[in-house]
């Protein structure tokens, strides 16, 4: 069996398929989110929803390509920063505090972000695809810092203090006084993104992608073109990351070097890995748990000296990530298949659904025994592959 | 078409190359004492980046770790000599005392800076003990895990010492600069840090070619299961690479905190350089980390003096110049200069 055709039988009756159970949950969650302005706060409105839903739109890239082309990448941020910096800089702002201050209009702004950005993506994918697991790794980390630099060192587009005041769009408004429309374009964003990668990994260029991901090497005596599948990916990544970009200029109004630093970097890396890198769901979930984490960490942090307080936010994200990456690799939708997989081994097995990780990892890992009782399971989107 | 596209790249990269050569030679004629010195400031620099990049090489050549906490390590190095230094050698009561200090003694150096180097070895060897050591083999879920423990030390660092940057004291014994020809040169920089790094290179090239220990490595880098299936410990010669590993880290940061400083974010800083270093040199390669470390600072020197062309002024884009640097060797050698399939 090709590798093509081992994708598109996963694509029938794999971890893709949208049970009625899953449709069910989805339609829930999909009113709750339609009417969350009038029933939740504006303050959790605007900042824990809306943040949620532009650092899901950002993550999800990073999934996406995760997922679907078996590349953990760390230039999702810088890229997303190249977008909002190439808005900022263009459109108009306030006080004429930073950047160019060309006086564009906001979504000529928004347009040309997204080019630059998607054009860096290209770059950045022709120098990164050829380069496979750790070392894809190493080179996407070394370019995020490249543009983290960049911006930091060039003052006429940025220097430290970033661009300040950037204006908004009618569309949005002033997100101080009304939140609300600001939290509908996120939401509008992330379903249509969401739609866009759920509908590209079914195209022949999203199977032969996930051909590539299992097998560059029959790929490549198939006939395809591997680097440039792998680059086209990295480049829709780049246009899903350039969204988010934008939204999160709009969200906080400014842009500067520390928003696109390597925290923020592992941010992005954390909220993937909390949701789980083997779906693409998971992007906004592991995006609202890291908002709440946000959200309660900074009000509710024990003092323990210098080690521990409210200021130590980043201490507290670290060993979160530190745990999930120890204890459970797929991160909290793996605890879920966890869950049901213990369930189902004490209830008779057979009428548990098998967990998808198992599904997906059938293909190639059929010596990995695909029994329950496995401590790390063979999830094929997941951080526990070994290498080959 | 597909001879033009193979070859593109190169000629393109050729015609750089060469533009590149030309405009330092012009640069060098009209300028001789200017341009030693510029170069002199290149190549510590890249002797300061060899320590570094060497212990990041040398785990990854062995255990395939990408020890994304190197930074950490450097940094957390530079602040525990510093603060050793002020607190058992200038009688300081304070931990950031300002204005000059006391007199600093050869012992007031090198105290801090074995203690600083030695501590940091065993940190490494926590880490790899504690985290990476029972799951051998995923690495990338290693080097996920190196990233988060980097997250929590930058953090906890800014913590307890502070945002200020700081720097620690060479010998007041020692001079400041001596006599290079026309000018004069920083002592610490073109002797200590030049000299450390040539000698670490020495020993690190005996003892992976002459010892017994070194032989075990190379083996190691080749097959580790027949290795091991051989009697050999390989657990134990793991925790001895990663020792060395992270001891060099801690010594870089000794000697880039008294060359440059310690303060925050030189942890990022030098996790970048690091990175640049390997992944032109090739990953797991000590010469490819030589060439690799000459090649950034070079390059990131001539690049912040001469990216001046007339009255435009280009040398705030000077990290520009290190990024098309790794664009030309990836774009011939995807594995680096050295590198070579895992």
């Amino acid at each position: 069996m090709s590798a093509v055709a081992n994708a598109a039988a996963a694509k029938r009756s794999g971890p893709d398929a949208v049970t009625i159970g899953g449709w069910a949950l989805l339609a829930v969650v999909g009113v709750v989110l339609l009417i969350a302005p009038a029933i939740f706060d504006s303050y959790w409105v605007s900042q824990i929803l809306t943040q949620a839903l532009w650092l899901g739109i950002a993550a999800v890239s990073l999934t996406f390509l995760n997922r679907y082309g078996g590349m953990v990448s760390l230039a999702q941020v810088a890229i997303y920063g190249v977008a909002g910096f190439a808005m900022a800089n263009v459109v108009h702002t306030l006080n004429s505090e930073g950047g160019l201050n060309l006086g564009w209009t906001p979504w000529l702004g928004v347009a040309f972000g997204i080019g630059v950005a998607v054009l860096v993506g290209l770059l950045f994918g022709a120098i990164a695809s050829r380069s496979y697991g750790i070392y894809f790794l190493m080179i996407t980390l070394a370019l995020s810092l490249f543009v983290f630099y960049f911006f930091g060192q060039v003052t006429q587009l940025s220097g430290f203090g970033g661009v300040r005041s950037v204006s908004r769009p009618g569309l949005v408004g002033d997100t101080i006084t009304h939140p609300t429309p600001l939290y509908y374009v996120c939401l509008g964003c992330s379903v249509a993104v969401y739609a866009l990668l759920r509908y590209v990994v079914r195209t022949p260029f999203g199977v032969a992608l996930q051909g590539v991901r299992d097998d560059p090497e029959r790929m490549r005596s198939l006939g395809y073109n591997v680097p440039l599948h792998r680059t086209l990916a990295f480049t829709l990544g780049a246009f899903v990351a350039a969204i988010a970009g934008i939204l999160s200029v709009w969200f906080d109004t400014q842009i500067s070097p520390g928003s696109i630093d390597i925290t923020q970097t592992i941010a992005v890396l954390i909220i993937a890995v909390i949701g789980g890198l083997s779906r693409l769901e998971g992007a906004w979930l592991g995006a609202i748990a890291y908002a709440v984490i946000n959200y309660y960490a900074r009000q509710h942090t024990p003092t323990l000296g210098l080690w521990l307080n409210p200021g130590r936010f980043a201490t507290i994200i670290g060993i979160v990530f530190l745990l999930i990456v120890l204890l459970s690799p797929d991160g909290l939708i793996g605890i879920g298949g966890k869950i049901r997989r213990a369930i189902g081994r004490r209830y008779g097995g057979g009428g548990a659904r098998p967990a998808e990780s198992e599904e997906a990892g059938a293909g190639e890992q059929a010596e990995v025994p695909a029994a329950a009782g496995t401590p790390a399971s063979g999830t094929r989107g997941g951080l526990n592959q070994r290498r080959a | 078409m597909r001879v033009v596209a193979r070859e593109g790249p190169r000629v393109v990269l050729a015609v750089l190359g060469v533009a590149v050569v030309v405009w330092l030679v012009i640069k060098a004629a009209q300028g001789g004492s200017t341009f030693l010195q510029v170069t002199l400031n290149g190549i510590t620099l890249a002797a300061l980046y060899f320590v570094v990049a060497a212990g990041f090489t040398l785990i990854f050549g062995l255990m395939r770790v990408v020890n994304m906490a190197h930074g950490s390590l450097y940094l957390f190095g530079g602040y525990l000599a510093y603060v050793a230094q002020t607190h058992w050698y200038s009688g300081g009561t304070s931990q950031f005392q300002l204005g000059p200090t006391n007199n600093i003694g050869v012992m007031g150096f090198f105290v801090p800076l074995v203690f600083a180097t030695f501590v940091i070895g065993l940190v490494g060897l926590g880490i790899q003990q504690l985290f990476l050591r029972w799951n051998q083999g995923q690495d990338l879920r290693q080097a996920l895990i190196t990233i988060a423990i980097s997250v929590i030390f930058a953090d906890q660092m800014i913590a307890h010492y502070g945002g200020v940057v700081e720097s620690i004291q060479a010998p007041t014994s020692w001079p400041s600069s001596i006599l290079i020809g026309s000018f004069r040169y920083p002592f610490f920089r073109v002797v200590v840090v030049l000299g450390a790094a040539l000698l670490i290179g020495l020993l690190l090239f005996l003892l992976i070619r002459r010892t017994l220990f070194g032989m075990i490595v190379r083996a190691g880098v080749d097959d580790r299961a027949m290795l091991s299936a051989l009697g050999v410990n390989v657990q134990l010669v793991f925790a001895g690479a990663f020792f060395i590993g992270a001891m060099l880290a801690g010594l870089a940061g000794v000697l880039g905190g008294t060359m440059i400083s310690v303060g925050p974010g030189l942890d990022t800083q030098f996790l970048l350089d690091a990175l640049i270093v390997v992944i032109i040199g090739g990953m797991g390669s000590l010469p490819g980390a030589a060439i690799g470390a000459l090649a950034l600072g070079l390059v990131q020197s001539y690049s912040t003096i001469y990216l001046h062309f007339g009255s435009v002024n280009l040398t705030n884009y000077g990290i520009l110049a290190s990024f098309v640097l790794v664009i030309a060797v990836l774009a011939v050698r995807p594995l680096g200069l050295f590198g070579r399939p895992a």
